[in-house]
């Protein structure tokens, strides 16, 4: 039977009520970094750890994705394409994460809003599987 | 200025563009024997070469057309700054002393659309692909986006970026797109990648350029119009800079490798900013000029918006601008993209860029690349 699966494992915590997204600090500096990764590229430690990041940021900038990506490495739908929305947020106090949007409408997007997490269906997999990734939506404020 | 110990004595470039009939390899071949000639010399008087493509082959592979001489070939791969990191090699070469006639040529051959991006060589997971994140043109629609709001640039500023390339290409035979498009066709063309429309962006294309370099106490056996290298840098990004193609930035914003390179180029070559009298700067897109202009010390960052609307990047101005169309015009064949520029600086300089010539006798120029995943690549150039 079709379920939903993870785009990647280890990329954000799935199977989850709550799920993360996973990066790594390095345990000298403190520096963050999304995903997860051995070596800390801001002071050459390779000491770091595996840490669940904040679901809440500010947009930093954004554009709006208005053509079919070549497919591969693309693996969503071409043929039905829609534009969708790409863009920075900054995890308060933690990283800049580059994110899908969940709007593609320029008029609803502004450097600085407040945003938060949000798991969306990427595409449909060989198995039938939906396959989930991560993207940021505006906070109703 | 400091004392060049390396100077350009041949030159020699395949149009840009779309040539179905030639492959890749054979347009690198065909700048190489331009250039030559241009020097005056044989292929068997050439020492060394340094050479590379992205999607065209190993560049090695060409002394099979142009001659089994023996001579040393080394093929470079480095992304945008491929021709850059060409030139730079062969700049080094002869500045140590190891040879004294040798050459740096680039050249490819894209498909059309799009580069796509081989995830996994680019040091990425595939679910960056997969996802839809893996596109060059993404990055450039967000770091224009938000240097507008931070700096007021309008988008009719970015319109005559566009427009300018295609003017200035109309008077360069070896540039791809001569025909001239008004502003209005510019902003109301397709929306690729807010707020860049279709012909604010280049497309990957096609093309070949060569240059033979020489020691510059040797460069009047060769040429009476030598062009000096001054400076020839490449850099890679630090922490805190914004790039091309990454799944997270750091917290903190710092300078790209524009920045870098482009001071360690002027403290190479002695002078400063005010001394150069034209550049080719990297345009893969419109906003790309205007924010390069800046990053190379050229202005401060919000002034473009003044610098351009009064037309002083155009080729009659206070500071030309990519006076060959650049990469917008010429499209942006990734081995010989940087080569071009220097190819298009040694026509100013010699004085004989034709219709598209910029005016006062121009003795300093400037070149400057950028590309994945964070490198920059400056040369000055001097007569």
């Amino acid at each position: 039977m079709a379920e939903q699966v993870a785009i990647e494992e280890g990329l954000f915590t799935w199977p989850s009520d709550d799920p993360r997204l996973l990066g790594s600090q390095c345990q000298d500096c403190g520096a963050i970094i999304f995903p997860m990764q051995s070596g800390c590229p801001r002071c050459a430690s390779d000491d770091t750890k595996p840490k669940e990041l904040g679901t809440r940021g500010k947009l930093w900038t954004w554009t709006i994705q208005g053509y079919p990506p070549k497919s591969p490495p693309y693996a969503g739908d071409v043929e039905n394409f829609e534009p969708f929305g790409v863009g920075y947020v900054e995890i308060h106090d933690e990283v800049k994460v580059e994110t899908r949007l969940t709007t593609a409408d320029k008029d609803a997007l502004r450097i600085g809003m407040e945003m938060e997490l949000k798991f969306i269906p990427a595409y449909i997999d060989d198995d039938g599987n939906e396959v989930i990734t991560f993207a940021f939506s505006p906070v109703n404020e | 200025m400091s004392k060049p110990e390396v100077a350009i004595v041949g030159i020699g470039i395949h149009p840009f563009g779309r040539t179905p009939e030639r492959t890749g390899q054979e347009q690198g071949v065909y700048a190489v024997r331009q250039a030559l000639k241009d020097a005056g010399v044989e292929w068997s008087d050439v020492q060394f070469a340094f050479g590379g493509s992205q999607a065209a082959g190993a560049a090695d592979t060409m002394v099979s057309k142009l001659g089994l001489t023996g001579l040393q070939f080394i093929n470079v791969a480095n992304g945008c700054a491929t021709g850059g990191s060409a030139l730079f090699s062969a700049y080094n070469t002869i500045a140590s002393g190891a040879f004294e006639l040798g050459l740096a040529v680039g050249y490819d051959k894209h498909e059309r659309g799009a580069f796509r991006v081989n995830t996994r060589s680019s040091g990425l997971g595939d679910w960056y692909g997969k996802q839809g994140l893996a596109l060059t043109t993404q990055f450039f629609g967000m770091k224009i986006n938000r240097y507008m709001q931070n700096h007021d640039i309008s988008h009719n500023t970015l319109a005559k970026v566009s427009a300018k390339a295609f003017r200035n290409a109309e008077h360069n035979p070896n540039a791809w797109r001569r025909q001239p498009i008004s502003e209005e066709q510019i902003l109301e063309s397709d929306m690729l990648s807010y707020p860049l429309t279709k012909f604010m962006f280049c497309s990957p294309a096609e093309g070949g350029v060569a240059l033979l370099l020489a020691r510059a106490d040797q460069a009047h056996k060769y040429t009476d119009t030598p062009v000096y290298l001054n400076a020839a840098v490449v850099r890679s990004r630090r922490w805190g800079s914004f790039e091309v193609m990454a799944p997270w930035l750091a917290l903190e914003d710092g300078d790209g490798p524009t920045v870098d390179t482009s001071k360690a180029a002027f403290e190479m070559a002695g002078i400063g900013p005010d001394d150069i009298d034209l550049a080719q700067l990297q345009d893969t897109e419109a906003g790309a000029e205007i924010m390069h202009m800046a990053e190379n010390g050229f202005c401060e960052h919000g002034d473009q918006e003044r610098i351009i609307q009064q037309g002083e990047t155009e080729i009659g101005g206070r500071f030309p601008v990519n006076t060959d169309g650049g990469c917008l015009a010429n499209g942006e064949p990734v081995g010989a993209s940087g080569l071009r520029q220097v190819y298009e600086n040694v026509l100013q300089l010699r004085g004989s860029a034709g219709k598209r010539q910029v005016p006062n006798n121009p003795k300093v120029a400037y070149t400057h690349v950028y590309g994945a995943p964070g490198i920059s690549g400056v040369t000055i150039l001097s007569k």
